[in-house]
């Protein structure tokens, strides 16, 4: 096992990483270390963990905007944030269940870290999108912030927001600054079944077009439906599509019936009040349907919402997959079976001759030290990427070789 | 305007202008280039216009590989270029040199897809804003960041400044809305960011090139999101006898978990000149005014403002009017959007565009006014509410140059103090050369050697719109040092 070190404070954050840069020790850069089943496996070095970096450091309900310090347990922050009728719009996934981590262990340094965003991306935007500020460490040592506590704000270059997805990679951070928003009033969920899924993405990104404010658009085709959560889904061995309106009572209302007339061509749903939508979408936010196994690795495949039941149908020309979709389809999970590449070969050429990008999610750790979790990038991309990385980490002791080989 | 230093010109680079010239012609074509003194003159300034510097030379590119050829020609010969889409920049963030080559996007402007399936349309960068949403009309969706100057911004500038407007609180702003990024690199590489999906792979390098001020690259192509109108929408007017009465209720709205599309505040000088200028029916007898838009279905629309009607009269209200039709409705808006132009008429003004946090709004106003007291000038304010933004606008009599300087040291305590209640020097018009200087005061030396960083990644030589953002002295001392490392 590592050293692990919990910093209590950005200067003694700071100051360990000053005396590890002195040995050009590796340091992995975890929160509670929910993740550390996805990405390349660490090297051996030094465990920083910013768990004790801990505490809501401003809330202002009225102004949308919360500052927390990164260790901050992700469950600290919605229950306070409930408790004044708001949440975290992006719906933040819990990827650790999933890999074999902890479940309910996340820390909001490293939500915004890996910007690993739910369902409700479609409408208000991605973990990226919400952060307005931060304050961090890099590999050189130096604490900096950046960006700020309100809304809008073009001073300088927008380097906190540049953080989100890179793992730990380019710095640690301290304390992070994100918009919060209001909790719906109502929410109900319309469900229409036995769609294949070329027409099921169709009907989903219809109701994208509609001007319904959908903030939920996914579609579980009959092996991943099986394994919902919710009993009657669960027996009725179909696929579901599912659409998700939130909004005041009277409007969530009115639009549910506007959107079925909408698209009745695609059958009669049936709905789910409050508490079943909740239940519903809490299996995608979790993962619920794509548990940990060592018998399968599981993709994310990142698309033009349309194009994905091709990407899908064209991987399973080679083997057999277990697949959802959110993002009215731009978002697709994907069970394959462990393989010694996880099937990325043949992964990777569908998604690359219809745009997008892959990324492995879970795989055994020798897989991850083969296989690129990330996308492979372009040349002119990887020479920004190295550049990057060398601007905040000359020595490479942040999470080295976490994302890719050579970062 | 002149509180601002400017670099001096490298005379080398101008004696060798007719090189230059001949150089860039046999790449793109002598009628892409801009050679004669008029046609320079138009490009000397931006909408900051005390500030002016005849460039070079002008280059109007078709292609992006016109433009890869023009940077990579550049940065063989170490000149430094200035991007430039319509140059309606209010900080200066197009302003030229007269030892730089200006490349112009203008040209490239066409819609190139537009995917309605998927809300995507990818397009040239040279396109103004409202085109786009002028195109996405026929279907109705819209793009949805809508600064003031929309009908000539470029999109290209609204990518440099991450450009915002008055719909941000539910829409976002400019980063919020593009997926996909084609960039010309300063050795004329060519590199293709993000794309058709939600989320780009890797680092995300669109946050940190969305608002970089053309420091970066040349943006040529770009995808954006577009989305389906709203049913229908509708504002409400409604007075205060104290902007505390009107941010206390803006809080109030919030708190209720409404979010509506706009919150727009003015205070009573802004509401007067507006009032008698574009006739929008403003209440003449309040200290301050809120625009409340919201949008949805007529049934929504009336159920909505009701709350919001409701909520408002917990805040001593003066007047509550809700816009009755269309035509009321284009009129109230009509009036705070003739803002800018309609103070204009009766002055000289100095757009501050800070951004404070809501709960301060009553104690800034009260200094912002004793601040320009102080310098014996008048000030009114305009506000998006919802996000924070504040556009304070410093009446000045441009041909008093005592009072133009005045202006300008005005502005900047006012920027200073938007930094010290907690906001910042700019919400969504960028730093450019204008406040360039007062970066320090939001940023400690690591934090701008931190960005400064970044822009010698991306162009090692600070060849792109150089002299910018950063203060002269810092961000010679960060190039030099990078030319060392």
């Amino acid at each position: 096992m590592n050293e692990l070190l919990r910093p209590a404070a950005s200067w003694e954050l700071q100051s360990m990483i000053d005396k590890i840069a002195v040995h050009k020790l590796p340091i992995e850069v975890i929160g509670h270390g929910s993740l550390r089943g996805m990405g390349r496996p660490p090297q051996p070095g030094v465990v920083i963990s910013t768990a004790s970096l801990r505490g809501v450091s401003l809330y202002e309900p009225s102004e949308l905007v919360m500052s927390a310090r990164a260790g901050t347990p992700l469950l600290e922050i919605e229950a306070e944030l409930a408790a004044n009728g708001q949440m975290l719009a992006f719906e933040p996934m819990d990827l650790g269940p999933a890999t074999g981590g902890p479940a309910g262990a996340q820390t909001i340094g490293g939500v915004f870290a890996t910007n690993l965003s739910g369902s409700r991306r479609i409408s208000a935007g991605a973990a990226r999108d919400q952060l307005l500020g931060a304050v961090a460490v890099n590999g050189r040592g130096e604490l900096f912030k950046s960006g700020g506590r309100v809304m809008k704000n073009v001073t300088g270059y927008d380097v906190a927001r540049g953080l989100t997805g890179s793992w730990g990679t380019l710095a640690v951070l301290t304390e992070v600054t994100f918009k919060v928003m209001p909790l719906p009033e109502s929410v109900v969920t319309l469900l229409y079944t036995g769609l294949p899924d070329d027409l099921a993405v169709e009907l989903l990104t219809a109701a994208m077009g509609s001007p319904f404010d959908v903030s939920g658009a996914a579609h579980i085709p009959k092996r991943a439906a099986a394994r919902l959560s919710h009993p009657r889904l669960k027996a009725m061995g179909d696929s579901f599509t599912a659409i998700r309106l939130e909004n005041f009572v009277a409007s969530v209302g009115e639009r549910k019936g506007k959107l079925k007339e909408a698209l009745k061509i695609y059958g009669s749903p049936f709905e789910f009040g409050p508490d079943e939508s909740h239940g519903f979408w809490t299996d995608l936010r979790y993962l619920n349907i794509m548990p940990f196994s060592g018998d399968t690795s599981l993709w994310r495949i990142s698309t033009t919402p349309s194009k994905a039941p091709e990407i899908v149908a064209a991987i399973e020309k080679f083997m057999p997959v277990t697949a959802f979709y959110d993002w009215s389809g731009g978002l697709v999970w994907m069970e394959v079976p462990a393989a010694a590449d996880a099937g990325s070969a043949d992964v990777r050429r569908a998604v690359a001759v219809r745009g997008g990008h892959a990324t492995l999610v879970r795989a055994a750790a020798d897989v991850r030290q083969s296989v690129d979790i990330f996308e492979p990038m372009r040349p002119e991309i990887d020479r920004l990427t190295r550049g990057l990385k060398s601007a905040f980490d000359p020595l490479h002791l942040l999470n080295p070789g976490r994302m890719y080989a050579h970062i | 305007m002149t509180l601002l230093r400017l670099p001096e010109p490298d005379a080398g680079v101008i004696g060798r202008r007719g090189l230059i010239t001949d150089g860039l012609a046999r790449l793109v074509g002598r009628d892409c280039l801009i050679l004669d003194e008029d046609g320079r003159r138009a490009y000397e300034t931006d909408a900051l216009t005390a500030y002016r510097r005849v460039p070079l030379l002008v280059v109007l590119p078709r292609t992006t590989e016109d433009v890869s050829k023009v940077l990579r020609y550049c940065h063989e010969n170490k000149l430094k270029v200035v991007p430039r889409g319509a140059g309606t920049s209010l900080c200066g963030g197009a302003l030229p040199g007269e030892d730089t080559v200006v490349v112009c996007v203008s040209k490239m402007n066409r819609v190139l897809e537009i995917d309605y399936v998927n809300r995507i349309a990818r397009v040239e960068a040279g396109i103004t804003n409202l085109a786009i949403s002028g195109k996405a009309a026929e279907k109705d969706y819209f793009y949805a960041p809508d600064p003031s100057s929309q009908l000539a911004c470029t999109l290209a500038g609204n990518l440099a400044m991450n450009s915002g407007g008055a719909h941000g609180l539910k829409y976002g702003v400019t980063t919020n809305n593009v997926l996909g990024l084609k960039m010309v690199l300063i050795d004329g590489t060519v590199a293709e960011f993000g794309g058709g999906h939600l989320d780009a792979a890797g680092y995300d390098f669109l946050s940190l090139i969305v608002g970089s001020e053309g420091q970066f690259g040349i943006i040529t192509e770009a995808t954006v999101r577009i989305l389906k109108k709203a049913e229908g929408a509708r504002p409400m007017l409604i007075g205060f006898n104290s902007s505390e009465s009107a941010g206390a209720c803006v809080s109030g709205i919030i708190g209720a978990g409404i979010i509506p599309v706009a919150i727009e505040f003015m205070d009573k000088p802004a509401i007067h000149v507006c009032e008698a200028f574009a006739k929008a029916g403003y209440p003449l007898d309040v200290e301050a005014l809120l625009i409340v838009e919201v949008e949805g279905s007529d049934a929504e629309i009336e159920s909505l403002l009701g709350r919001v009607a409701a909520i408002a009269r917990k805040f001593d209200p003066k007047s509550i009017e809700i816009s009755k039709d269309a035509e009321q409705s284009a009129q109230i808006w009509a009036g705070r959007k003739s803002a800018f132009g309609a103070i204009g008429r009766i002055s000289d003004y100095y757009c501050m565009d800070g951004t404070i946090p809501l709960g301060q709004l009553p104690n800034v106003l009260t200094q912002i006014s004793q601040i320009c007291a102080r310098f014996g000038l008048k000030v009114a304010n305009i506000f998006h509410a919802g996000d924070g933004n504040l556009h304070p606008l410093v009446l000045y009599d441009a041909n008093n140059p005592e009072e133009s300087l005045n202006a300008e040291r005005a502005g900047a305590e006012i920027l200073e103090l938007c930094v010290k209640v907690g906001g910042c020097l700019t919400g969504e018009h960028g730093v450019g050369i204008e406040k360039r200087d007062l970066m320090p005061v939001q940023f400690s030396p690591i934090d701008l050697a931190v960005q400064m960083r970044i822009k010698s990644v991306f162009d090692p030589h600070w060849l792109l719109n150089s002299a910018k953002v950063f203060p002269l002295e810092i961000g010679a001392a960060a190039h030099a040092s990078e030319q060392v490392a």
